[in-house]
């Protein structure tokens, strides 16, 4: 049989391709892949937030920051220098320092602060471990197995969102809830919107606890939600949102 | 040689005392011991086979961490087809609910000391 170059390079080619042929048939058949590839879908269909109606909101309550420190085994130290925290109230003047109104400030009751899940998140760029990551629904997380508690995070964080287990936070748990794990001394914790709620279906801790229904949570990309339809129809602001870090956690003051 | 007495004599005193702990087991009849596992369940089998979950427990459970917590996948799907909730307190420690009796025997046997129960809870210990 007689072969040109043409030919030649023809069937090199076809034969290059065959060896492309097994890792393919390797991919496509298996079967925890396709599974990882839709859950990663589904999340990436969705980019969560809240609304924090301060109009609503009732200056003293405590439900929602009760209702998640116990969900979460969040310690109750007693002391602001190992104070460990996942929803907080924080006054107004230093919730929204850039908003420089003279006279507005006084009237204004303690904002509730939370991590602001932000789009462009500082903590996570921060992490040497990659322990804090970005979920595709928006939720930044924690992989708590990773954290080694540089706290470099703690410093990047422009809204204080995060706290590190001076100690051993067990004993100052009140009631350990079995369906969460406690954090240990030397890892940082922050708000992780509910994750493991969202995952069977409930909607996140302080938004059910309250009971003035001042918090508002939602996913964005789906149309016609209650928190779509609140931030496209009224005015509301963000923390500090000219750092460029894109907070989730909207506010109606 | 100097002091071929002594020194031989020094040689064997040092093999008998920093061999003292093997001997004193054999002696004691303890050299052969093996830590018994207590088994408090009905269910007939873990969620894998017992020798792969033996030679293979701390590898599955990094990976049931691993996908829980990176890919939010929560259900794991056994050789054998059946479903679990990939969840150490919720899952291992339903049948296994005496971790000093399980877990711990065999952990402080061969002297290793995970870290799990740090901050993963056990739930028989919070009732009591």
């Amino acid at each position: 049989m007689k072969t040109d170059r043409r030919g030649f390079l023809k069937i090199g080619g076809i034969g290059i391709l065959g060896f492309a042929a097994k890792p393919l048939c390797d991919v496509l058949l298996r079967g925890d892949l396709v599974e990882a590839s839709t859950k990663a879908d589904v999340l990436a269909g969705k980019k969560l937030a809240m609304i924090v109606d301060m109009n609503k909101c009732k200056e003293g309550c405590r439900d929602c920051i009760d209702a998640c420190h116990s969900v979460h085994n969040v310690p109750d130290i007693g002391n602001p220098k190992d104070e460990v925290k996942w929803i907080w109230t924080e006054l107004y003047e230093k919730t929204f320092p850039e908003q420089e109104q003279e006279f507005i400030t006084r009237g204004k009751k303690p904002v509730v602060v939370l991590c602001n899940h932000c789009d462009n998140p500082p903590c996570v760029r921060v992490c040497p471990t990659k322990a804090t990551f970005k979920r595709k629904d928006g939720i930044v997380m924690m992989d708590y197995h990773r954290c080694i508690g540089c706290r470099f995070c703690m410093a990047a964080c422009p809204y204080g969102s995060r706290s590190l287990n001076w100690k051993d936070p067990r004993p100052f748990i009140k009631k350990i809830n079995p369906e969460f794990p406690t954090r240990t001394r030397g890892v940082v914790e922050k708000c992780n919107f509910c994750e493991e709620r969202l995952a069977k279906g409930l909607i996140p801790a302080c938004v059910e606890a309250c009971k003035e229904k001042a918090l508002l949570f939602g996913n964005l990309k789906d149309s016609d939600t209650e928190v779509g339809n609140v931030l496209h129809s009224g005015h509301t602001i963000r923390r500090k949102p000219e750092l460029g870090t894109g907070p989730q956690i909207y506010y109606i003051v | 040689m100097y002091d071929a007495g002594k020194i031989i004599a020094g040689i064997i005193i040092f093999l008998c005392l920093i061999t003292f702990p093997v001997w004193y087991n054999v002696v004691a009849g303890k050299a052969a011991y093996i830590p018994e596992l207590k088994i408090v369940t009905e269910e007939k089998q873990c969620v894998e086979s017992t020798e792969y979950m033996r030679a293979n427990h701390m590898q599955l459970l990094d990976d049931w961490r691993k996908t829980v917590v990176r890919q939010d996948i929560r259900e794991y799907t056994a050789s054998d087809g059946k479903k679990y909730d990939m969840s150490l307190s919720r899952t291992c420690l339903k049948c296994h609910v005496n971790k000093a009796d399980f877990c711990d025997k065999c952990h402080n046997y061969v002297e290793v000391t995970p870290t799990c129960f740090d901050c993963h809870v056990v739930p028989e210990e919070i009732k009591s």
